[in-house]
């Protein structure tokens, strides 16, 4: 761990003064101290927000709610009003991580969490996304939990998270403070940048910029499902994750959201799918014709190839059970 | 006052058995437990020395090569840095178990990524490992590295003591019946023990004080005065507890020599701590395997034919192998037969000793050819595996000691509801998931080590137990009471065990599971002792003393120890040695292993619903540590077959996956509940107090249980470990219905 100097942010405006020049935040630190052991992340500065005002779940004036950036996973998902309304965070939230972490771990800090790509965790081999400009040793090594969608000839890396899934599906907004106090709202669909030429850079957000809370939109009607398929049954990153949203009218299919983890630097999610299955009856034509649209330009690396069927079978099957009348789950 | 035996006979005595107190096989607590849990057991890191100083590996970023530049100066002129170690005298790998010599010494010579070249010391651990990650080293790299052990440019050779051709092989395949004939492969392991190696060093003039966490302190010290070109006489080696082991701490590794030569020239004490992807990188692994399965039989089902050609890794002039074939030899009939290991030379970590080396691979793959050739021929695997038991060892002239192969496939087949299962494979489906049912036999064989023990009765009536013996969370502390306990009439507070310091007798070290069996065997012995000068002095015969609740006498216990001792203290030391029963008999431990999963028709992930476990390995000393050893084989062989690999980039051979995010041992959801049952078994061939090992036997075969269930469910044969959701994935049942 390089030398780092430590101060305590007091106010928003503080805090984003502080990480203007040149300082990183610190709430849970679950992902960011790992990284600091390591010397893949040495800040020089780091500003801990934990005493900032923004812990609070509340409810927004147009019936959806604001999930404080300092709400602990844990508490996200264990809130009645979530698991009421949008119980595909919950049940994202809990997919993730272990216990232990998500009392740690920060709405915040969770949207910000870095990818797990094993050659950006290691110093000794050259990424792109840790040092710009060095090489990606994953693209031609061992990439089983490497991209299928939207990455570059810089970088194969994916998102590694649940949570900021199921809030693409639910089309919340990132409200992000900045050093003038000015405050901007972001989709979480935005949020989140494909690698490109800059794999370094996995956000939208610029220094001094703070995320003060995740709103989510109105409750909105449908079966919400999140299935995560990973190595292990707990404590593994997703190889593929689905979230759906989806609302029938009889038979036919109203609206739907869908989006995808595991599978790209960001939770993915295509348009075009979702306006595909809209106003259709629900068959397994219509959903293989679904997967073959989302999977169009998949490309596998080697030992990640296998992502590609496997997220056109989870994809199928969570359309089913989606689609299927009966009881909303 | 020396207590021997070797054991060149079969004890038939089973003088445990006539204890009155009976407490050997109980599942009596560890008396070490509420240290543990409370926080007070201490583990190598956790000594506070006093001006203690900490040190940092540093690990070469190449594959081969040599050192030429290492750029001490620029890290030493901050203060807090005390020194920069490249000294011909660091290890550069561990040495494997019983070496009781240095393993290859020296940091300029690169062998494989990850190689410690360097120690960086600091006042503290954080900046010695900063200074550590950031010191440049200068390297000549070498060209011909070799890191695909089955790419045709690398080199291997083949063990010449390791290879049977017996009888005509090829011919009994042409003519058989039924065969099998595939290849399978399975990956690499790291122990990834809970407790990541450390080792404090202190110096006190000539005298070398190294606290550390070993399995074998007896040959642990050894090597560490041959590394340091000291006598073992100037060294005590202390490590009373040990926070696992699985093999990893078999032989010395090179954070105690890097250590002690670190405290010695700056004149403080060091510690030196492994982080989890040091642990991976330079402690020993497990080999990966490409093992070449042959199988004939008649259409009775009875083996004519048995092939298992292996090719493990290992790097250059290493003489260990991963001994793949060691239970094949035994285990089943067949006249016709083909053992054989051959080694590739790769530049990849040292391949060593990891849990039950040999059969935790080769009976892995042994037991699912077997569940092939029941399904060719048509007859239930239990039924197949039973017809197969030879009468004598099937290669070499001689019997078997106790064993109750047939007992734990007949038991288990009954506790599991085995005539309930459905032969036919893919049939069974609830929802989203596919349901099956698999079985394999366990087999491992048994070793009796050299090893001693002190016991003294002391004047109160009281006794102490001493040994250099380790405890790696296996029980020894309960054991060895135990077995004091009711040899000398003592409830278990009267007994303190002392183990893991090198100032006490030599014990065996805890590996292959020889541990219990051969210091437990020592500590008998010296008990004996004890209790032959006890009847001395009540004039009596030894054999007619009866011993309990801390009182002695002839026919009935009337007179407390106390009053027996009149103020004196009685000392024995015992010594076993290992005689003509383990070549004359054919020692082994023996089990089976019945598994339900659930795998998912979608995505291909494998759920073990539940596993049944049967063995049995003699006596059972402590019924709660050995349920516990067999739970933790079992669960290990669940990560095998599921989800455990060690991914090397072959560009360079580094171990991509080096800590626990990426390394997937099995978590509390992929474990269902665990039956474990313990056969009752007296071997006389095997220890003075009948036991055989039990640490490992629960591995043995336990990942085949479970693939072979998998097929049951799917129909799908996973011959490449592990059985990850992505080779099931072509095989499953079309979406499209």
């Amino acid at each position: 761990m390089k030398p780092f100097e430590y101060a305590k942010a007091t106010a928003h405006a503080d805090a984003t003064a502080q990480a203007a020049n040149n300082a990183t935040f610190i709430a849970g630190g679950t992902n960011l101290l790992d990284l600091m052991k390591l010397e893949v992340m040495a800040p020089g500065k780091l500003v801990d927000i934990n005493r900032l005002d923004l812990s609070e779940i509340s409810q927004t004036d147009d019936g959806g709610l604001r999930i404080g950036a300092l709400v602990t996973n844990s508490d996200c998902a264990a809130d009645k009003r979530i698991r009421d309304d949008y119980p595909v965070l919950s049940r994202a939230i809990l997919a993730g991580a272990s216990g232990q972490l998500r009392n740690k771990a920060t709405t915040g800090g969770n949207l910000c969490q870095r990818t797990r790509c094993y050659y950006f965790y290691d110093t000794a081999m050259p990424c792109n996304k840790r040092e710009p400009g060095s090489g990606c040793q994953a693209m031609e090594g061992f990439n089983r939990i490497h991209a299928i969608l939207g990455a570059s000839d810089a970088c194969i890396a994916t998102y590694p998270g649940d949570m900021a899934v199921a809030m693409t599906a639910l089309h919340a907004q990132v409200e992000i403070e900045d050093k003038s106090g000015d405050i901007r709202h972001v989709p979480v669909r935005e949020f989140h940048l494909l690698p490109g030429d800059h794999p370094e850079k996995d956000n939208i957000l610029e220094p001094g910029d703070l995320i003060t809370a995740v709103i989510l939109p109105p409750p909105v009607e449908g079966k919400q499902i999140y299935q995560k398929v990973r190595d292990r049954a707990s404590y593994a990153f997703a190889l593929c994750s689905v979230a759906a949203i989806v609302k029938m009218d009889g038979d036919t299919i109203a609206s739907v959201a869908l989006a995808f983890g595991g599978l790209a630097h960001k939770p993915w999610c295509d348009e075009a799918v979702e306006e595909l299955l809209v106003g259709q009856q629900p068959s397994a034509e219509l959903f293989g014709k679904a997967a073959d649209l989302l999977l169009a330009e998949a490309q596998g690396y080697g030992s990640n190839d296998f992502k590609v069927p496997l997220t056109r079978r989870v994809l199928i099957s969570v359309l089913k059970k989606a689609t299927q009348t009966g009881a909303a789950s | 006052m020396n207590a021997h035996r070797k054991m060149d006979k079969p004890d038939t005595r089973n003088r445990l058995d006539d204890m009155s107190q009976g407490l050997v096989g109980t599942a009596m607590d560890r008396p070490d437990g509420p240290l543990k849990v409370s926080g007070q057991a201490t583990y190598a890191h956790e000594w506070e020395v006093p001006d203690m100083v900490h040190g940092v590996l540093v690990r070469a970023t190449i594959s081969k090569g040599r050192v030429t530049d290492v750029a001490s100066d620029e890290i030493l002129a901050d203060d807090a840095i005390h020194a920069v170690i490249t000294d011909d005298r660091l290890l550069r790998r561990p040495a494997q178990g019983g070496a009781n010599e240095a393993p290859p010494q020296g940091s300029k010579q690169v062998d494989y990524f990850g190689q410690p070249i360097a120690l960086v010391v600091a006042d503290t651990f954080e900046q010695a490992r900063h200074a550590a990650n950031n010191l440049k080293i200068g390297y000549e790299t070498e060209g011909n590295a070799a890191f695909d052990p089955e790419a045709a440019a690398t080199e291997t050779d083949k063990p010449e003591d390791d290879q049977l051709d017996q009888g005509d092989l090829d011919q009994a395949m042409r003519n058989a019946a039924f065969t099998v004939d595939q290849v399978y492969r399975t990956p690499g392991h790291n122990s990834a023990a809970m407790e990541p190696h450390c080792a404090i060093a202190s110096w006190e003039g000539d005298k070398l004080t190294l606290r550390g966490s070993y399995q074998m302190l007896n040959f642990n010290i050894n090597e560490l005065a041959d590394a340091l070109h000291i006598s073992a006489d100037n060294i005590r080696m202390l490590s009373p507890f040990v926070g696992g082991g699985f093999g990893s701490k078999l032989g010395l590794s090179p954070e105690a020599v890097a250590a002690a030569i670190a405290a010695k020239e700056i004149g403080l004490p060091v510690c030196v701590t492994l982080s989890r992807q040091q642990v991976f990188e330079t402690t020993m692994r497990r080999s990966e395997t490409h093992q070449h399965v042959r199988l004939s039989c008649g259409e009775d089902g009875v083996l004519t034919g048995l092939g298992h050609e292996c090719l493990v890794s290992n790097l250059p002039g290493e003489e260990f192998y991963e001994p793949v074939t060691q239970a094949t030899h035994f285990l089943y009939g067949g006249k016709n037969r083909k053992l054989g290991i051959e080694v590739a030379r790769l530049n990849r970590t040292c391949g060593g000793s990891v849990r039950a080396p040999g059969e935790a691979v080769g009976m892995q793959v042994l037991e699912n050819a077997m569940d092939e050739l029941a399904e060719a021929a048509g007859i239930d695997p239990v039924e197949l595996r039973k017809r197969n038991i030879p009468e004598q060892h099937p290669e070499k002239d001689i019997p078997y000691s106790s064993r109750r192969f047939t007992e734990a496939l007949d038991e288990g087949a009954k506790r599991f509801g085995w005539d309930k299962r459905n032969a036919k494979p893919g049939n069974l489906r609830e929802g989203d998931w596919l349901i099956g049912h698999g079985m394999a036999g366990a087999a491992r064989i048994n070793i009796l080590s050299e090893a001693k023990a002190k016991v003294t009765l002391l004047a109160n009536g009281s006794a102490v137990v001493e040994t250099d013996m380790t405890d790696i969370g296996t029980g020894t502390y309960a054991i060895l009471t135990q077995i004091a306990c009711d040899m000398l009439g003592l409830p278990a507070d009267k007994v303190e065990t002392k183990l893991g310091d090198t100032d006490f007798p030599a014990g065996p070290g805890s590996g292959g599971s020889w541990g219990a069996s051969s210091s437990g065997s020592a500590v008998f012995l010296a008990c004996e002792e004890i209790r032959r000068k006890l009847a001395d002095k009540l004039g009596s015969d030894e054999r007619d003393l009866e011993l309990a609740d801390g009182k002695a006498g002839t026919g009935e216990p009337a007179q407390s120890l106390a009053v027996i001792l009149d103020g004196e203290e009685i000392s024995a030391i015992g010594h076993i040695e290992p005689g003509k029963t383990l070549e004359d008999w054919q020692q082994a431990t023996y089990g089976s292993y019945f598994a339900e999963v659930a795998v998912n028709a979608i995505t291909g992930e494998t759920r073990v619903k539940r596993m049944l476990g049967v063995f049995g390995a003699g006596r059972i000393l402590n019924e709660k540590t050995a349920t516990s050893q067999c739970y933790g084989g079992m669960i290990w062989g669940i990560g095998s077959a599921l989800t455990e690999e060690l991914a090397f980039d072959n560009r360079d051979g580094h171990i991509v996956n080096h800590d626990l995010a990426e390394y997937h041992i099995p978590v509390n959801l992929d474990v269902p509940q665990i039956e474990v049952v313990l056969l009752k078994e007296r071997d006389e061939f095997a220890s003075p107090i009948q036991a055989k090992g039990i640490g490992e036997l629960g591995i043995c075969g336990a990942a085949a249980a479970v693939t072979n269930a998998i097929y049951n469910a799917t129909g799908i044969r996973v011959r490449d470990y592990p059985a990850t959701l992505d080779k099931l994935l072509e095989g499953l049942p079309d979406q499209q219905q």
